[in-house]
């Protein structure tokens, strides 16, 4: 148990080498998220010259404001946080209800319905984009915050989340409510929301997230520019031969730079929420 | 309130939580999915709908380009994912190392391209990649290497997706390993070393059987997320040069949404579940065999 003088010796050079590898790697992995960073201050032809631009240029708000007329970037940036936040806290309701229901109640057919929507894991996005799309066309819903919403707000990741979590409540406690009289809704409200707290945080990050970065289901509904959410636009902006990187990489910048900094605050529940979804197999 | 009413109304609660979630679910979920194995038994162009049986899944068979996407795909799987595992196994099993130092910032670093979406990080690495005048040849002309034609040449063009998928993905994958490993008790090692077991034999006789629900995890979780692989060559590659990154995701979502087959495109969806469901079942199986 107790380490010894030599293999304490040992160990220390061991440290510096693990250490010094593993910065070095460090580097290679945040070096592109800098790289991106810095770009998004020099003009076009600034970013690809030799060697590459590694300290802030000028042309931060010179991009931006091409940016906003080739894109309306400030629109688009408003319907994403728009969407990322109604997404939240509509899919969080749900999430959590079904959760609850599904972790602490017992009834007819709940087997059965919690594993259809684990097997819809397995189904790919792909597969249903086709006829949700003409749902959406003929519900006459193309271009709007809806029919980007609806879809996913029953989430079997965040329903899977809650459930997990609401399993460690103890019984008891629920049981001890309702012999005082409490109803079943403020048992939830005032018994079991309490207790979920730091899930709950993990389930909104997660939500956020996945609305903020979602891709192909806004790609193919949104078809009108002013309704584009941040990934949509930039990805249109690669669709002409001539890509003026100054403005294309200001925006993935955009994206990228204010989830990096939420992670870094909140980096707990990220990644206590991603384990949880992930202990099960 | 009589004992009769709240017994009824205990027994509808749980259908009332559950309620929003499975007519959502039931909705813009199920209700597609059955439609589009409907679509797929239909022959589409344009506004044109008619009945053709299997005939889109007779066409799938003798589509080259269909063979090729899945091909595609499957390549990826077989290089890209054994490889990221096994960079990811190699950094938890250092983030959990006694000796390394500054854990907090590692974790920290490793994990942040996990939250970076798909379309920023795959035109960042489009950017890097850039045969002309991205860093990543800079980098090697200054280390005397010969440039590469990234996203040009249809070999580096598949070479490039990894790189992209690894990048992205390998934090996540270590972090759930690293859970994993931080359950193993120190005791098994300490016990091991006393037998005189090396460094290598502990992990091969205590960290990889430790880990082996979470290897299995990553394993079927990567599989089912690269046979729907999408994202990443259609930002990065539109799924050229040549087709040699057009994956099957890629290809259903252009026959869909560029030529409007869309019944072609839920045949090839279809195909799509079936491959998943296929190499689901045999790692499960495979799992459970080793038991």
């Amino acid at each position: 148990m107790a380490r010894t003088g030599p293999a304490f010796r040992a160990s220390t050079r061991g440290q510096v080498l693990l250490t010094g590898f593993m910065l070095a790697l460090l580097a290679l992995t945040v070096a592109p998220l800098y790289w991106l960073v810095m770009a998004s201050t020099h003009s076009s032809h600034e970013i690809f010259t030799r060697p590459p631009k590694l300290l802030p240029g000028s042309d931060l708000g010179a991009n931006l404001s091409h940016l906003q007329s080739s894109v309306g970037f400030g629109r688009v940036v408003f319907n994403s946080i728009a969407l990322a936040v109604c997404y939240t806290l509509l899919g969080g309701v749900v999430c959590t209800l079904a959760g609850y229901g599904f972790a602490k109640y017992s009834f007819r057919g709940r087997g059965f319905l919690f594993s259809v929507l684990l097997l819809a894991l397995v189904v790919p996005t792909q597969l249903t984009i086709v006829p949700l799309f003409k749902m959406m066309v003929d519900l006459g819903w193309l271009n709007t915050y809806q029919a980007v919403l609806l879809p996913n707000l029953a989430l079997p990741f965040g329903i899977f989340l809650m459930r997990q979590s609401m399993k460690s409540l103890p019984d008891e406690l629920l049981q001890a409510g309702r012999i005082d009289g409490c109803g079943e809704l403020s048992l939830f409200f005032r018994i079991a929301l309490p207790t979920m707290r730091p899930a709950l945080a993990a389930l909104a990050m997660f939500l956020f997230l996945f609305q903020w970065n979602d891709f192909l289901w806004p790609l193919v509904v949104l078809r009108d520019p002013s309704s584009y959410t941040i990934p949509v636009a930039l990805a249109t902006l690669t669709g002409s031969s001539d890509v003026d990187y100054g403005q294309l990489l200001t925006g993935t910048a955009v994206s990228a730079v204010p989830m990096a900094v939420l992670f870094l605050f909140l980096q707990k529940h990220f990644v206590s929420g991603m384990l949880a979804g992930a202990v099960k197999a | 309130m009589t004992a009769r009413t709240t017994r009824a109304g205990s027994r509808l609660a749980p259908y009332l939580f559950v309620l929003p979630a499975l007519v959502l679910f039931a909705a813009f979920r199920l209700y597609p999915i059955g439609w589009s194995f409907v679509l797929s038994l239909f022959h589409t162009e344009g506004m044109e709908q008619s009945w053709t049986g299997l005939g889109n899944y007779q066409r799938l068979v003798h589509d080259p380009l269909f063979w090729k996407a899945l091909g595609n795909t499957l390549e990826i799987l077989v290089i890209q994912v054994p490889v990221m595992l096994a960079i990811a196994l190699g950094l938890a099993v250092a983030l959990n190392s006694a000796l390394l130092r500054w854990k907090p910032l590692f974790r920290l670093g490793f994990f942040l391209p996990v939250v970076t979406g798909l379309v920023t990080y795959g035109l960042l690495m489009g950017a890097l990649l850039n045969p002309d005048s991205g860093a990543v040849n800079w980098l090697l002309h200054v280390l005397g290497l010969p440039e590469v034609h990234w996203l040009t040449d249809p070999f580096w063009a598949k070479v490039s997706v990894m790189l992209a998928l690894t990048w992205h993905y390998t934090g996540y994958n270590a972090v759930i390993y690293l859970a994993r490993l931080q359950g193993i008790p120190d005791e098994h090692y300490e016990a091991a070393a006393v037998d005189g077991a090396g460094a290598w034999r502990r992990f091969w006789h205590i960290t990889l059987p430790g880990l082996r629900p979470a290897l299995l995890l990553t394993v079927v979780l990567s599989t089912i997320g690269t046979l729907q692989l999408f994202d990443e060559p259609f930002i990065m590659t539109g799924g050229g040069p040549d087709n040699a990154t057009t994956t099957i995701g890629v290809y259903l979502y252009q026959t869909g949404f560029r030529y409007f087959d869309f019944g072609y495109a839920s045949a090839i969806g279809y195909a799509m579940v079936l491959i998943i469901s296929v190499f689901g079942l045999i790692q499960t199986r495979l799992a459970k065999e080793e038991d």
